[in-house]
């Protein structure tokens, strides 16, 4: 038996006027812009859309706000907000050869051509807490190269150093095809996935999940063997085919980071001795992201390349497919907070039922 | 390729509002089905009528692969799909939507019915036809009290269809601005 | 002035797309009466990328698109596809695209694609210095393996 109920309307209202004054926090605090948040937060902002799987790091800044700085609450605000949108064309597959670069390395090739262009980059600081943040000081402007000229200066490609393995057939070669591809937004996603339907789970996965799935292959659970190839980060043309127009135009410019694995390969029966590729791109600057992306996507590629199923998770499709969406993980982990009175009251009763037929038969054997 | 101009007029004047109300009047047919209804928005090129246009204009977007059958295959509409939908033109086997009269939509049996797991992948069909009445083949089941009646370009076609469910083809009507609805849960029957 | 700027749409086009509409609406105030065909309507567009920079087509995520097309009281007809979700940008940039099809095209390409142009250019260089400032020069050390 169950007794349905309705009410907590005024309890909900109150709480949701008290979010929001939580959220402003001391007035006496001057309040955060959106601009604020874009400009400062880019990497918080950057996170959200890769995650959100939407390019408008003013909606990301918004989220952010709005969701008192909880990225995968905001994420979940980003969401919601695409499912609203008009779907008015795919682009055309972006040319990451053309990207203006901001940061580009490579763990494989010291020496390669444009050189290694370290860009913003955590890397080399040491970790120690910058007090002058606190006192809000100026910062200076980045100093531009002088002296020689800039080698890249003028080049409109950035070759990718796989280029220059492919030339020695070291590498194995991935061959341009324009078949649109499956979307797991439109449809189910469907088991067993190709690998456009990964990388797309993966690129707006939970950067955490990918990262403890990558850490995991490098500690042995599907070890892959992997050097980073290539690393880049910059800004990249979006292309779209203008249906009134009959041609294609740029409409826009996404930040984007790319990170390609070179991975050792011993031979199968069919393929010689390579290096093998694991590929990963994320929107915005994310590199933590994008190399994990490409450790988890070649983990996943074992079938294909003929070698063994250790068990590892990173090599399971289903495993790392299914549970790496953080909106699909945290909706359903968090509704089981939920009202569950009438569920609960079934087990109560099975309890209940259960332990009065044990007694009674403990009963009935004394 | 550059549209002619013709083509870029006949859009909804104020999508948000028109789109929600033509939505509301198409989900009213297909869950009374049977019950004609009037849309309009759209002022799609001849031979389209304003309710084929404006349901076209409603359910399909550049992810929906659309068949023009017969006289709805000509440039002037062509252009107006290209600028106000962007829906990819397709053949009748492939497609999500078709729009034609009955007899250029022959046969019928081409059209997607679905799969049993997914039968939500199976085609409608926008019939274009002279009028709408209350008048003709029987129809009964899901959404309708007792029976209604609809002038069915025939009913052979509707009851095959029938026979398939859960899979089959679902049909809008379309004369002018007035819309029918048959989803494929209907039976039908000459009378 | 880049000819292309002048003569090629999709150079002035991709332009207008990419302009602050902030910056766009300082050079362009007034915009000329149009009809409008088609009412901005913001909207995704989604990002493919391609499985290892050069293979299959894949699905990256989407992202905010604003598009309106408008004619001239003289006839000739503008688009826009810009990224964002201003619909004055949008109606802006649809604008430029038609006058640019009239006699006023060599004008309208001094006053709002130059500026916009040379702008966007700057901004990048800008960046490309500040890039190849953080370029790696490599020492090499004295090795000892010859005597």
């Amino acid at each position: 038996m169950y007794v349905a109920v309705k009410g907590g309307e005024r309890a909900i209202d109150n709480a949701h006027q008290w979010l929001a004054e939580e959220r402003r926090g001391d007035p006496a605090v001057p309040e955060l812009t959106i601009p604020q948040i874009r400009e400062q937060m880019r990497l918080a902002v950057n996170r959200v859309m890769a995650e959100g799987s939407l390019y408008d790091p003013d909606l990301a800044a918004l989220a952010i706000k709005q969701a008192r700085g909880d990225l995968i609450e905001a994420v979940f605000l980003i969401r919601a907000y695409r499912t609203t949108l008009p779907r008015l064309a795919g682009s055309l597959p972006v040319d990451t050869g053309a990207m203006a670069v901001d940061r580009r390395i490579s763990a494989t090739f010291k020496d390669l051509p444009g050189g290694q262009v370290l860009g913003p980059t955590f890397d080399y600081t040491h970790r120690l807490l910058d007090f002058a943040l606190m006192a809000e000081g100026a910062t200076q402007d980045a100093p531009p190269r002088v002296g020689e000229a800039n080698p890249m200066e003028g080049e409109t490609r950035v070759p990718h150093v796989a280029s220059f393995l492919n030339r020695d057939g070291l590498i194995e070669t991935a061959d341009a095809s324009d078949t649109p591809p499956p979307d797991l937004t439109r449809e189910p996603m469907e088991l067993p996935a190709d690998r456009a339907l990964r990388l797309q789970a993966l690129t707006r996965g939970d950067e955490g999940f990918v990262l403890s799935m990558a850490y995991s292959t490098q500690r042995g659970y599907g070890r892959t063997h992997a050097f980073v190839g290539e690393l880049r980060i910059g800004t990249v043309a979006v292309e779209v085919d203008i249906p009134e127009l009959g041609f294609a135009v740029e409409i826009g410019e996404i930040e984007l980071t790319e990170c390609e694995t070179v991975n050792q390969f011993k031979g199968s029966k069919t393929e010689p001795p390579q290096f093998t590729r694991g590929y990963g791109l994320v929107m915005g600057q994310s590199e933590r992201k994008a190399i994990a992306m490409s450790l988890v996507d070649r983990a996943l590629r074992w079938q294909e390349l003929g070698e063994d199923f250790t068990g590892a998770p990173a090599q399971d499709e289903e495993f790392v497919l299914m549970h790496c969406d953080n909106i699909q993980a945290t909706g359903f982990l968090e509704h089981i907070k939920l009202p569950h009175y009438v569920d609960f009251q079934a087990e109560l009763e099975l309890v209940r039922k259960l332990r009065s037929e044990a007694q009674a038969m403990q009963e009935a054997a004394e | 390729m550059t549209l002619a101009t013709d083509a870029l007029a006949g859009g909804f004047v104020e999508a948000p509002v028109q789109s929600a109300q033509a939505f509301r009047e198409i989900l009213e047919v297909m869950a009374r089905p049977g019950m004609i209804r009037r849309v309009s928005g759209a002022t799609p090129p001849a031979p389209l009528s304003v309710a084929a246009g404006t349901a076209l204009l409603v359910l399909t977007d550049p992810t929906m692969r659309l068949h023009l059958a017969g006289a709805a295959n000509c440039p002037a509409v062509r252009d107006w799909v290209a600028f106000h939908i962007g829906a990819p033109l397709s053949s009748a086997e492939e497609a999500d939507f078709a729009v034609g009269t009955w007899d250029a939509l022959q046969p019928v049996s081409r059209f997607r019915i679905g799969q049993p797991d997914y039968p939500d992948r199976s085609a409608t069909l926008i019939v274009e036809c002279d009028q709408l009445v209350n008048h003709g083949p029987a129809l009964t089941g899901p959404g309708i009290q007792t029976a209604t009646w609809l002038n069915l370009p025939e009913t052979a076609a509707f009851r095959v269809n029938r026979g398939l469910f859960p899979l089959g083809f679902d049909t809008l009507f379309t004369a002018g601005d007035q819309i029918a609805g048959l989803p494929r849960s209907t039976r039908v029957e000459a009378i | 002035m880049p000819d292309a700027l002048l003569t090629d749409r999709q150079t002035w086009m991709a332009t207008l797309a990419k302009a602050p509409p902030a910056r766009l609406a300082a050079l362009l105030p007034d915009p000329p009466t149009h009809m409008v065909l088609r009412q901005p309507e913001i909207g995704a567009v989604m990002v493919r990328g391609r499985v290892g920079a050069t293979g299959a087509a894949f699905n990256l995520g989407e992202m905010t698109v604003t598009r309106a097309s408008v004619r001239l009281a003289t006839g000739e007809v503008g688009h826009a596809w810009v990224q964002g979700r201003d619909k004055g940008h949008a109606l802006r940039a649809a604008a430029v695209d038609a006058l640019m099809q009239t006699d006023r095209a060599a004008d309208l390409a001094a006053q709002v694609l130059q500026p916009l142009a040379s702008a966007a250019a700057s901004a990048r260089a800008g960046r490309a210095a500040k890039a190849a400032g953080t370029k790696v020069d490599f020492f090499t050390m004295v090795r000892g393996e010859d005597k």
